[in-house]
C-alpha cells in the first residue's frame, strides 16, 4: 500500500532545516510492517512520547511509536530549544547595551544581526534533532516509528498508513497547538505562533504580543533585545497567570526596563490591516488606545490536539478545551489507555511531560500504581531574570487551612549576584509555620532554572529547609541565597529562653 | 523657621512646624461653598474624596491644638458633609457618587466626577473615615453639631457595601462605563479600615467571610532577618493606622503570627531602612537616615543616563520595598508617617532631611517626593513644585498620633470601628 503524504517543510527552506527534517521527518522514510501485537503504542512522539518510548523499550517492550509531524514535538521544534537559543544571544546583546553597568565600554557600532541570530537557532535545533528528535535513533533502539495520522479502530487497535497496530496498552501524547484568540480581524490580518515564530528571517520592526504567558514574556524580552519595537498586552492585572505577585511585578519592570510597552488589565479587541501595517484596538476597563504593528505574536496558551484520533472508538472521553482527562494513575476513560503531556496537563512543559511518561510506562507495563500526585515538579520561565517555582504557592497552602512562613533572601544580599551584576530577583522558600517542611519555592534570579533544583531534591527526598543549612555551598555562588535561607531559619528557632541558656552555658 | 536652623528647634517644636504646615494644606485648598478640598496644590487641580477625610480629621487636632476655632472647625465640616449628603448619587457618568460611594475625583466648584475616575471603594473609606471622626467629635449641643453627627451617620449608612462585593474580596472600584474594575487588589494593603467600615454597617453589612478571605492573601515574610506582613510601599503600613489604634488587638492572623498590626508596621518601617542602606541599585543619597519608598510624585517618565548608569525615573507611583518600583525617589511624608511606630529613626530621618536638602521645606511642607540622584541646577535633590494632600493628610495624622494620640482616641469612641473591628475577628486590647 502506499503510505500517506507527509511531506513537511520548514522554513526557511536551507540546510539546518533540511538537516532536522532528516531527523525528525526523513522525507524518504518508509513506514515498517507492523508486528502482530505491541506491548505499548504511543501516539504522538514529542517529549511524553519519546521518553516512553525509551523507557519500554529499554525493559523489552515491543513499542510503536505514531508521528503526524516532527519528532521531537513542540519542545524541541517550536518551543523550549528555539526559544532557549535565541534567548542567549538576545541576552548577549542587552549584556552589550549595559556594559558599562558591568564596568566595560559599550562595544562601537553594535549592529543586531537577526538573521545570524535564527540560523545559530536552526544549526542548533537540527544539531539536537539528531539525539532528541530522530526518527532514525528511535527505530534503532527497536521502536517501531510510523509516521501518519492515528486513529482508533476500537480499543485494542490503532490505524496508521493503513496499517493496523494491535496494542495491549496505548498512550496518547499528542501534545497541543497554540490556542487562537477571538478576535475579530487577527484571522485576516495574519499573526505569528510558536509554530511559525520561529521561521521569521527578518526582526519584525513593530511587534504586538498577545499573551503574558511563558510563551509571550519570554519572546517579548528576545525580540525586543534583538532589535524589535514590542507591546505586550495581558489581560490579567499581572504577568504569567498564577505566579508569585513579587516575581510577576520585578517581571514587568523588567520587560519595561528592556523598552516593551507594557499594557496589563488590558483585552487586544479588534485587528485590521492598512497597508502592510496593523492596527490593533487595545481596551483596558474603560480606556482605549490603538497600537500599529508589522506583526503579532499571539501567546494565549494552548488547545489539546483530540480531534481525528476517533477516541470514541477507544471509549476514550475527551472535551476540545480541557483535554483527555486523566486519573491520578494516568489512565483515560480506557483504563487500557494512558495519556501524558499537553493533551491532558494543566501544565505543559516538557520535563514534566517527562516524569508523566515514565509513570505510564511503570504503571502500563508493570502493574504499577505509581501516581501523578507524588511528584514535585519545578517549572522555570527564561526571561531575564528567570522566573522559577516548584510546590505550592502561598495561596494554595492558606486555601488548605496550612499556616506557611515565607523565608527571603534578595539576590541583592548574595555577594556572588552582587559580584556578577545580577541583583534582581529573590529565593522565597515557603514552609509550614512551626516546621522546616517545605512547601513550595519560587526562585526569581539570572540562574533561577538552575537554583530552583536544589530545592527540588530537598522536596522530592523529604530534606527541610533547617537541614539544607548543612550543605555547604562554594562561595560565592548565586545558589548559597538557598543556604542563606536556611540559615535564617535556624536563627529562628533561638527562642529567648534557648539563648538565655546558651548565654549561661558559654558565661565561662 | 525651620529652614533656618532646624537645629535649634527641640523635636516637639520641629514636629509642631511641620504639623501646622501641613494643617495649613487643609485650609489653603479649601473650598468653603461645598467644604471640598483640592488632592494638589497645582493649579486646576480637582478634589480628591480621601483628601477631605483627611481634612475632616484634621479640623479636630486644628481645633485642640489652637490652630482653628471650634465654629469655624464645625463650620467647614458641616459644609462637607451637606454637600456630600445633598450632591448627586446616580449611576450617570458626572454624578458626584453611587450607591452611598464616591468618585475619587470630583471637580472642586461643581463636585461632579473628573477625568472619567473611578466610583473608588478605598478612597470612600477614607472619607468616611473623616466623616465618622467628625461624628464623633463634635458631640456638643449646638445646631451645627447635632446635625454633623447625623449626617456623619446618614452618610454611613447609605453606603451598600453588599452592592460592591462581587467576589469573595472587595474590588477597587466601579465605572459606569465598564462596571466593576479588574485590578489586582490582593495581598495586604491599606484595605484594613475599608473592610472594617464594610463589615459594621447596620444597613448593607459584608460578610466576615469576605475579610478572611482578604487575609488568606497575604504574605507571612522573613526579609532582611525579620518576620513581617508583607506590602512594599509604607504608605500601607501607615494608612488605616491613621485612624485605627492597632496597638495590643489582633485578628486570627496576627493571633497566630503573636504580633500586632502596629508591631508590623514597626518592622515594616524598620525594613525599609535596611533595604535603603543595601541600596541595591546604588541610589544618591539613600542610608540610613534617608528611606521610605512609598506613593508619591516622582520626577516623571524619564530615562536618563546618570554618571554612566541608565536611570528610569516615574511620575506619581506607588514605589515599595525590596522588589519596587525604585527609582531613587523617596517620600518624605511617609519617612515622617512612620514616627508613631519608629520615633527614634524617623525623627533622625527627619532632621538629616531638613539638614542635608534645605530646600525640601522651602514652604515648610514636605514634599511628595525626593530624589537626590536626580541632583543639578545648585539643587542637591529633586523635589516637585507642589504639594499633595495625602501627604500633609497623613503627616498631620500620624504626628497627632504620636504626640497625643487624639485621633486613635476619638476612633476608639466610634462604634462601627469597634464593631467592624470585632466581626473582622479583632480581640484584646482596647477592645
Amino acid at each position: 500500500m502506499q503510505q500517506e503524504n507527509f511531506s513537511r517543510q520548514i522554513l526557511p527552506d536551507e540546510s539546518y532545516n533540511s538537516a532536522l527534517l532528516e531527523n525528525a521527518h526523513p522525507p524518504a522514510w518508509r513506514n515498517p510492517e507492523p508486528r502482530d501485537k505491541y506491548n505499548l503504542v504511543i501516539v504522538g512522539a514529542g517529549a511524553a512520547g519519546i521518553l516512553a518510548a525509551r523507557a519500554a523499550v529499554m525493559v523489552g517492550a515491543k513499542v510503536a511509536i505514531v508521528e503526524r509531524d516532527l519528532v521531537g514535538g513542540v519542545c524541541l521544534n517550536l518551543g523550549c530549544i528555539p526559544s532557549k537559543t535565541i534567548i542567549r544571544t538576545s541576552r548577549l546583546y542587552a549584556e552589550m547595551r549595559d556594559a558599562e553597568n558591568f564596568g566595560a565600554q559599550v562595544p562601537t557600532g553594535i549592529k543586531i544581526d537577526f538573521p545570524a541570530a535564527m540560523e545559530r537557532l536552526r544549526r542548533i535545533r537540527a544539531r539536537l534533532s539528531r539525539f532528541r528528535g530522530s526518527a532514525q535513533q528511535l527505530s534503532a533502539i527497536g521502536v517501531d516509528v510510523f509516521f501518519g495520522e492515528a486513529r482508533f479502530a476500537g480499543s485494542k487497535a490503532i490505524v496508521v498508513d493503513n496499517k493496523t497496530l494491535r496494542f495491549r496498552k496505548a498512550l496518547i501524547a499528542t501534545g497541543a497547538r497554540p490556542k487562537s484568540p477571538a478576535i475579530p480581524g487577527l484571522s485576516e490580518a495574519g499573526y505569528l505562533t510558536n509554530e511559525s515564530v520561529f521561521d521569521l528571517t527578518e526582526c519584525p520592526r513593530r511587534l504586538l504580543v498577545i499573551g503574558g504567558g511563558p510563551l509571550g514574556c519570554e519572546l517579548a524580552q528576545a525580540l525586543a533585545r534583538l532589535g524589535s519595537q514590542v507591546t505586550i498586552v495581558q489581560d490579567d492585572p499581572m504577568f504569567l497567570g498564577n505566579e508569585e505577585r513579587d516575581a510577576a511585578q520585578i517581571l514587568s519592570d523588567a520587560l519595561a526596563r528592556d523598552g516593551i510597552g507594557v499594557h496589563l488589565n488590558t483585552q487586544a479587541v479588534r485587528v485590521r490591516v492598512q497597508g502592510k501595517e496593523k492596527i490593533v484596538d487595545l481596551v483596558s476597563d474603560d480606556d482605549k488606545t490603538t497600537v500599529t504593528v508589522d506583526e503579532i505574536l499571539v501567546g494565549v496558551g494552548s488547545a489539546p490536539n483530540v480531534e481525528g484520533m476517533n477516541l470514541e472508538a477507544a471509549g476514550v472521553e475527551y472535551g476540545a478545551e480541557a483535554g483527555i482527562p486523566i486519573n491520578d494513575f494516568l489512565q483515560t476513560s480506557n483504563p487500557r489507555i494512558y495519556a501524558a503531556g499537553d493533551v491532558c496537563s494543566e501544565h505543559k512543559f516538557p520535563h514534566i511531560e517527562a516524569a508523566a511518561a515514565r509513570i505510564v510506562v511503570q504503571n502500563a507495563l508493570f502493574f504499577g500504581r505509581k501516581r501523578l500526585s507524588s511528584l514535585t515538579i519545578p517549572w522555570c520561565t527564561y526571561t531575564d531574570p528567570e522566573i522559577a517555582h516548584i510546590g505550592l504557592y502561598v495561596r494554595e497552602a492558606r486555601e488548605k487551612n496550612i499556616p506557611v512562613k515565607t523565608f527571603t533572601v534578595l539576590m541583592h544580599e548574595v555577594d556572588r549576584a552582587i559580584t556578577d551584576g545580577e541583583e534582581e530577583g529573590f529565593v522565597k522558600i515557603h514552609v509550614k509555620e512551626g516546621t522546616d517542611r517545605i512547601l513550595g519555592a519560587t526562585v526569581v534570579a539570572s540562574h533561577a532554572g538552575e537554583m530552583i533544583s536544589e530545592i527540588s531534591l530537598a522536596m522530592a527526598s523529604g530534606i527541610g529547609l533547617g537541614a539544607l543549612a548543612r550543605v555547604n555551598h562554594p562561595y560565592p555562588t548565586q545558589a548559597q541565597a538557598i543556604k542563606m535561607a536556611a540559615d535564617t531559619y535556624n536563627s529562628t528557632r533561638l527562642t529567648p529562653a534557648l539563648k538565655w541558656i546558651f548565654r549561661r552555658w558559654l558565661a565561662w | 523657621m525651620i529652614v533656618v536652623d532646624p537645629r535649634a528647634l527641640s523635636d516637639e517644636a520641629l514636629l509642631d512646624r511641620i504639623q501646622r504646615a501641613a494643617f495649613g494644606y487643609f485650609l489653603q485648598t479649601f473650598n468653603p461653598a461645598n467644604g471640598l478640598v483640592a488632592d494638589t496644590t497645582r493649579n486646576g487641580s480637582p478634589c480628591s474624596i480621601a483628601v477631605v477625610g483627611f481634612a475632616l480629621s484634621s479640623y479636630p487636632v486644628g481645633v485642640e491644638r489652637g490652630w482653628i476655632a471650634r465654629e469655624d472647625a464645625a463650620q467647614r465640616t458641616l459644609v462637607t458633609l451637606r454637600f456630600f449628603w445633598n450632591s448627586a448619587q446616580s449611576e450617570k457618568p458626572d454624578a458626584t457618587g453611587y450607591k452611598g460611594f464616591y468618585y475619587h475625583f470630583l471637580d472642586m466648584q461643581s463636585g461632579k466626577r473628573v477625568w472619567q475616575c473611578e466610583l473608588s471603594l478605598i478612597d470612600t473609606a477614607l472619607l468616611l473615615a473623616g466623616v465618622l471622626i467628625a461624628g464623633v467629635y463634635f458631640s456638643g449641643s449646638t445646631q451645627s453639631e447635632a446635625e454633623i453627627r447625623e449626617l456623619a451617620d446618614a452618610l454611613y449608612r447609605r453606603i451598600d457595601w453588599q452592592w460592591a462585593q462581587i467576589k469573595s474580596t472587595l474590588s477597587q472600584g466601579w465605572k459606569p462605563e465598564c462596571g466593576f474594575l479588574h485590578y489586582g487588589w490582593e495581598g495586604y494593603n491599606e484595605a484594613t479600615i475599608l473592610y472594617v467600615l464594610g463589615l459594621a454597617s447596620p444597613t448593607h453589612p459584608l460578610p466576615a467571610s469576605s475579610y478572611s478571605a482578604w487575609t488568606s492573601t497575604y504574605q507571612w515574610e522573613n526579609l532582611y532577618g525579620h518576620d513581617f506582613l508583607y506590602a512594599g510601599p509604607l504608605f500601607i503600613h501607615q494608612f488605616s493606622h491613621a485612624w485605627i489604634d492597632f496597638r495590643g488587638i489582633q485578628d486570627r492572623f496576627m493571633h497566630e503570627k503573636g504580633i500586632d498590626y502596629f508591631e508590623n508596621s514597626r518592622r515594616a518601617t524598620l525594613m525599609q531602612r535596611e533595604y535603603a542602606l543595601h541600596n541595591p541599585h546604588e541610589f544618591e543619597g539613600y542610608g540610613e537616615n534617608c528611606w521610605g519608598l512609598s506613593a508619591g510624585d516622582g520626577p516623571g517618565n524619564l530615562t536618563l543616563r546618570i554618571n554612566g548608569r541608565q536611570r528610569r525615573f516615574f511620575g506619581y507611583s506607588a514605589r515599595g520595598v525590596p522588589y519596587g518600583p525604585d527609582d531613587g525617589t523617596i517620600a518624605p511624608s511617609a519617612t515622617l508617617g512612620s514616627i508613631p511606630f519608629a520615633p527614634t529613626i524617623a525623627m533622625s530621618a527627619l532632621r538629616h532631611l531638613i539638614e542635608r536638602y534645605p530646600e525640601m521645606t522651602a514652604e515648610h511642607m514636605l514634599p511628595s517626593g525626593l530624589n537626590p540622584t536626580l541632583a543639578g541646577n545648585g539643587h542637591r535633590c529633586w523635589t516637585p513644585a507642589d504639594y499633595f494632600g495625602l501627604d500633609q493628610g497623613i503627616i498631620m495624622m500620624m504626628v497627632e498620633n504620636y504626640r497625643s494620640q487624639l485621633i486613635w482616641k476619638l476612633m476608639r469612641q466610634c462604634p462601627y470601628i469597634r464593631i467592624g473591628l470585632q466581626r473582622a475577628g479583632f480581640t484584646g486590647g482596647w477592645l
